[in-house]
């Protein structure tokens, strides 16, 4: 029992679970699924799909602070990846065939991946600190997607593109097996492979890490492109939803939910070890949150108030020093588990 | 000192961490104005029961008395107020700051309200100056001194609380033998004003020449208490390690281990006049495989910058390095490791630990680097290297899962040790590889170096302890103020034959 | 700043002390030496920019920014980060118009405020130093729950008329010849003044930056680390209420979308000032040079004058790019791996 309350995915499985219960009390069919031509309709595959962007973009965020790092230029990266695909489909010959909305994707994918490399090169290479190097993105990424659209919406009517944020598939959403696909990949690639543990040196000794013969520079370099590849897929979700490039308004602090997922899932923004399922879980809480304050009917202006409150509860029940009066457990007086924080 | 009373007063002491009982019922005292030496294994509970005075951890049973009275102190800054000062294991100083601040940091002389700056460097100084560091400016950052000064500045700051208690855990561990003979000067002038000392150390010849009386502890319990003079070094040992192993003859054995001639073999590696602008300069010497080399010198005369040198952890900028009998730069600690060379580094908390990784993890991390992410060491493999060389190298606890902060300080540093070995390097640069390693682990490390040297791995062996360097290694390269000055063989020769090097050169 | 003028130190030396030395004041030295630099391109682009009311300009128009950015400087030198400081700006700003609009005293309107910040920090602090819980995160609900609060006050903009803010707006303090600040730059300057004053010459200020050299060190060496941890959180929210009166002064109104995303600015400020975001090495001097470059970005494209929206943005992306990288570069010969 004092094994289970001291596991650090205990509270945020219970957390989610109390919100989905808490829904479930306002509104008797919160928690059923139903079938409807063949496709799978409810409240818990709404919050699934309306979270599969925050789900994949904290993935990538995930692993960007487990190497220490931070990522803020992501909701910018997901308005480009939105603004170039759009741009693309809206000027070719012909916007709805699936070849344009194939090779608006890939332009799109493209430039998730070097706008994610442009971060692990000032990162690791010039040796920028990590919440500066992506600030800049931050603040020029909306201005570039601005640029691109030239400031308009831009609306698209293309079959395939809207299935990717719209679509379904074996009666589930696209969206929602996307983010699943790249959650398991993930999780095999990191695992598996050694990936998981040197991201984690990296991000624990960098020093000691280099000294062992690890290249840190290009594990950091890695996890910034994927960070980016993950965020340039979450806009193409968002903006095919809408079948829209909104270059101001998609991803908008999309950042802050994804840094703050990981938080709630145990991963410690001073890097090292990192936790995929505790992102999800914390991923899915925050999209639960959102859902919660319509089911409830709290008024728009106290909406704000309650997030925050429900984010320091988790993150109370979540504290070590809270597991500690729980199950009694003894540590050291003084001696915090990991004296610095690095943002 | 029968009729004093203690200041210090332990009783049944315990402290469990998950998985490891650290201390198991110990009693411990401590009388004004004598040197008591707190000795064991590696893991044997020292630090800890230091922590457990101090405030750092909590005790789950016994009671502590300071000064007669019943104590409990919630944290260092209690324990320091009641006149303990302690210098712990691991250097704890704050590397941004100057070497004044960090020795006067939290105590610093005020008027008015406003640090009063001139009278903190006129303190800094008068107490460096004791230490004989006069040399050192105290405006200067911690962190652009090596691990030795900075262990002598936290020595230094310890010494500047008027302190009724002084606790040492481990401060010679890295220092030369001058450092510490100035060192047990100034401890026997403290214990002559009444100041009562408690004194870590591996080095038996300290213990015997500074203590008045000793406390051996082994696996969290008390063995005994002893005065120094009645306790001969054998007897100590037996108690320590708790059986009747011949460890001294180990001792002789190894020492009397005498040098093939090794000339005959390849050459691994040559640098002529390898240097770094800054760091060391002229380093010129061939290590063939198989070979030892010891590298001699004070403190600050470049053994470390010269490791890293050879290592491509810094990038020499001047002269030329032969591997293999092909001209190489070493651009990054990579690409020396792919030419077969590793380095253990002296600074274990900062360029070793991965401290919240697993014992296994550590392990396996150079091996891991080296195949590089895709082709992950299994883990059937993982599991038998780990067990393998936490048995070779008697690694405590033996979990492999433990996290390898959780370690005492000596073994941390076989698993770092072990980390190079499973690599199986061609040349393996050992950065001060026994400090803080136990007496019966040292013996083990020195023989295992030999016995790899014999199956033909090249050695360059950096120490603070002359007498080991000469031990252990074929031949001698003597630095002296960031130059080499002099590379020569080690047939016979002794201590003062390598002193006489370092003071008769003018470089 | 003696470090620079001492006589060359013997070559024997351990590991070129005097060279770290420098190293430490290097990047703050460097965005000085880049923000004249810009000034000066700034001369030679634009007719008019060469004068001393656009140099004092940059001190009015960013007052508020100043003195967030000192605030942050202590919490970062810790090695923490306080994303709350926009909303409280904004929740200040708030409670003021508020408040006054109710008919309140502006001397009791001011202190409430202030003291609202600094509770409101405190509080924070607490929760991060109790409960061990990132900084981050905590201080990521506060943004959240203060910028809530304001929404709770009222959704729409609140004027304020009250005499004595709307003479503080106005207000001039005339300076040699026709040269003039405003009321705010004096007390965003006293900010600073009393900033440098408690980092450098108190056991409380030296204690922040032990505390980000090492938190377990300073623990270890008898330091009051949970009170300071604390106390930081304090002072930022102080220093935000304190911005948060002088926006007031500024805007004369109460929004409750008032400065948002300016944590970011302040963070932004502080780095390119020269502070190392994992703590302990940084100066509420470099702070305030960075707040200026910030500005300076800012005045540059105001005097460009013909740019859309976006490319404003990415011009500001990429001057703090090119600023970030100058600093890089001429830090980089002291630096040392
Ligand atoms: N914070 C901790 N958490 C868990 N286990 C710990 C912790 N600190 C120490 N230990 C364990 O307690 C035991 C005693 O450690 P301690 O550091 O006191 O040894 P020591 O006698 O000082 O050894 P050394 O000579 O190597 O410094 C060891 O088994 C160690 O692994
Ligand atoms: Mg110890």
């Amino acid at each position: 029992m004092s094994a289970l309350l001291r596991h650090r995915l205990t509270w945020p499985v219970l957390a989610l679970v109390l919100l989905l219960l808490l829904n479930q009390l306002f509104r008797a069919d919160f928690l059923s699924v139903r079938v409807q031509d063949g496709h799978l309709y409810g409240s818990l595959i709404d919050i699934l799909r309306n979270g599969a962007p925050t789900i994949l973009i904290a993935l990538g965020m995930t692993l960007v602070i487990a190497s220490r790092g931070i990522d803020l230029s992501v909701g910018a990266v997901a308005a480009i990846a939105g603004a170039v695909s759009c741009m693309y489909i809206y000027s070719s010959p012909e916007p709805a065939s699936l070849q344009t909305a194939a090779t608006g994707v890939a332009i799109a994918v493209v430039a998730g991946l070097a706008l994610g490399a442009w971060n692990g090169f000032l990162v690791s290479v010039i040796g920028i600190q990590p919440i500066i190097a992506t600030l800049v993105l931050m603040t020029a990424g909306r201005g570039l997607a601005q640029l691109v659209t030239d400031g308009q919406i831009i609306s698209v009517s293309n079959d395939s593109y809207q299935a990717i944020g719209a679509g379904y598939f074996l009666g589930l959403p696209i969206s929602i097996l996307i983010a699943a696909a790249a959650f398991g990949i993930t999780g095999l690639l990191t695992r598996r492979t050694a990936l998981g543990t040197l991201i984690e040196s990296v991000g624990i000794n960098p020093v000691a890490s280099r000294l062992s013969g690890l290249d840190a520079r290009t594990i950091t370099w890695t996890v910034y492109v994927f960070s980016g590849l993950c965020a340039a897929v979450a806009g193409l979700m968002i903006s095919s939803n809408v079948t829209a490039a909104d270059a101001n308004n998609a991803g908008l602090y999309i950042e802050m939910d994804a840094i703050l997922a990981v938080v709630i899932g145990g991963t410690s923004l001073a890097g090292g070890r990192y936790s995929l399922v505790g992102t999800l879980v914390g991923a899915l809480i925050i999209q639960t949150l959102t859902t919660t304050v319509y089911t409830l009917g709290v008024p728009p202006e106290a909406t704000l108030v309650f997030k925050a409150l429900v984010v320091i509860i988790v993150c109370l029940l979540q504290s070590s020093r809270a597991r500690t009066l729980l199950s009694r457990r003894r540590r050291p007086v003084t001696e915090p588990s990991r004296p610095k924080v690095a943002a | 000192m029968g009729g004093t009373a203690p200041v210090v007063d332990m009783q049944g002491i315990s402290i469990a961490f998950p998985g490891v009982r650290a201390l198991d019922g110990v009693d411990f005292r401590l009388f004004p104005g004598e040197v008591h030496a707190l000795l064991g294994e590696n893991g044997a509970g020292k630090s800890t029961l230091i922590k457990a005075l101090t405030g750092v951890y909590a005790i789950d049973d016994g009671t502590i008395t300071v000064l007669g009275a019943r104590t409990s102190f919630g944290t260092p800054a209690e324990a320091q107020a009641s006149g303990i000062s302690t210098v712990y294991q691991e250097v704890n100083l704050c590397p941004n700051l100057s070497v004044e601040e960090n020795i006067l940091l939290g105590r610093e002389p005020r008027r008015r309200g406003a640090i009063h700056w001139r009278e903190v460097r006129r303190k800094a100084e008068e107490v460096l100056d004791q230490l004989q560091l006069g040399h050192i400016d105290p405006r200067s950052v911690l962190s652009s001194h090596s691990i030795a000064i900075q262990q002598l500045v936290a020595i230094a700051r310890a010494m500047q609380i008027e302190a009724r208690v002084l606790i040492l855990d481990e401060p010679t561990s890295s220092l030369d033998a001058d450092e510490v003979q100035q060192l047990f000067s100034v401890i026997r002038t403290l214990r002559d004003r009444g100041v009562a000392i408690l004194f870590v150390s591996h080095f038996l010849e300290q213990v015997y020449e500074v203590s008045d009386r000793m406390t051996v502890l082994r696996n969290g319990r008390l063995v005994g208490e002893y005065l120094t003079a009645e306790l001969p070094r054998m007897g100590l040992i037996s108690k320590m390690i708790g059986k009747e192993l011949d460890a001294l003859a180990e001792l002789e054995e190894a020492e009397s281990r005498r040098q093939p001639d090794r000339t005959d073999q390849t050459l691994f590696l040559q640098a002529e006049g390898l240097g770094r602008k800054g760091s060391v300069q002229e380093v010129t010497f061939t290590v063939h495989d198989g070979e030892i080399l010891g590298l001699a010198g004070l403190l600050g005369s470049g053994r470390t910058e010269t490791a890293r040198l050879l290592f491509g952890a810094d990038r020499a900028d001047q002269g030329q390095l032969t591997i293999r009998g092909t001209s190489r730069a070493l651009r990054s600690p990579r690409s020396a490791i792919d030419r077969g060379i590793a380095f253990s580094s002296e600074n274990r908390k900062e360029e070793g630990l991965i401290g919240d990784l697993s014992v296994r993890d550590n392990l396996i991390l150079a091996l891991q680097a080296g195949k590089g992410w895709w082709r992950r060491v299994p883990r059937a493999t993982q599991d038998e290297l780990a067990d393998r060389y936490i048995k070779a190298l008697d690694i405590r606890p033996s979990g492999k899962d433990t996290l390898i902060r959780d370690l005492s300080g000596g073994n941390q540093q076989k698993v770092l040790l072990a980390r190079w070995l499973i690599t199986d390097p061609r040349l393996l640069i050992l950065d001060e590889p026994t400090r803080g390693i136990d007496i019966g682990a040292k013996t083990q490390i020195q023989k295992l170096i030999s016995s790899l040297a014999a199956d033909g791995m090249s050695v360059i062996f950096i120490s603070a302890e002359l007498e080991e360097v000469l031990r252990i290694s074929d031949r001698i390269a003597v630095l002296k103020d960031r130059r080499m000055v002099a590379d020569i063989p080690n047939d016979n020769i002794t201590m003062e034959d390598v002193m006489t090097v370092i003071a008769g050169t003018n470089a | 700043m003696s470090v620079l003028t001492r006589t060359p130190a013997p070559l024997d030396r351990p590991r070129m002390t005097r060279l770290r030395g420098k190293a430490r004041y290097a990047p703050t030295l460097a965005t000085m030496g880049l923000f004249l630099a810009m000034f000066a391109a700034g001369a030679v682009m634009y007719p008019g920019f060469l004068s001393g009311q656009v140099f004092l300009n940059l001190l009015i128009d960013n007052t508020f920014l100043i003195v967030l950015a000192v605030g942050m400087t202590f919490v970062i030198l810790t090695g923490g980060i306080d994303l709350s400081v926009g909303s409280v700006v904004a929740l200040s700003m708030m409670i003021a118009a508020a408040l006054l609009q109710a008919g309140w005293n502006p001397a009791a309107v001011i202190a409430l405020v202030l003291l609202t910040g600094a509770t409101f920090g405190l509080l924070m602090g607490l929760v991060i130093q109790v409960f061990e819980i990132q900084p981050f995160i905590v201080t990521l609900a506060g943004l959240f729950l203060a910028r809530g609060l304001c929404y709770v006050i009222s959704v729409d903009s609140i004027t304020v008329t009250d005499p004595f803010f709307t003479s503080m707006a106005q207000a001039r303090i005339p300076l040699v010849g026709t040269l003039f600040v405003s009321p705010g730059v004096v007390i965003a300057l006293v900010v600073v003044a009393v900033a440098f004053y408690v980092l450098h010459q108190t056991r409380f200020g030296r204690t922040v930056y032990a505390i980000g050299g090492g938190e377990s060190s300073a623990l270890l060496m008898g330091l009051a680390v949970p009170r300071t941890k604390v106390l930081v959180y304090g002072i930022s929210g102080l220093c935000s209420s304190i911005a948060g009166i002088l926006f007031s002064f500024y805007s004369l109104s109460g929004y409750s979308l008032a400065a948002t995303g300016l944590e970011l600015d302040a963070i932004a400020a502080v780095v390119v000032g020269g502070t190392l975001l994992t703590g302990g090495y940084g100066y509420v001097l470099g702070s305030l040079t960075g707040v200026l470059v910030l500005g300076i970005v800012q005045t540059f494209i105001s005097y460009e004058g013909t740019l859309s929206s976006w490319w404003t943005r990415i011009v500001i992306g990429a001057l703090l790019l090119v600023f970030i990288l100058l600093q890089k570069l001429f830090t980089r010969k002291v630096r040392l791996t």
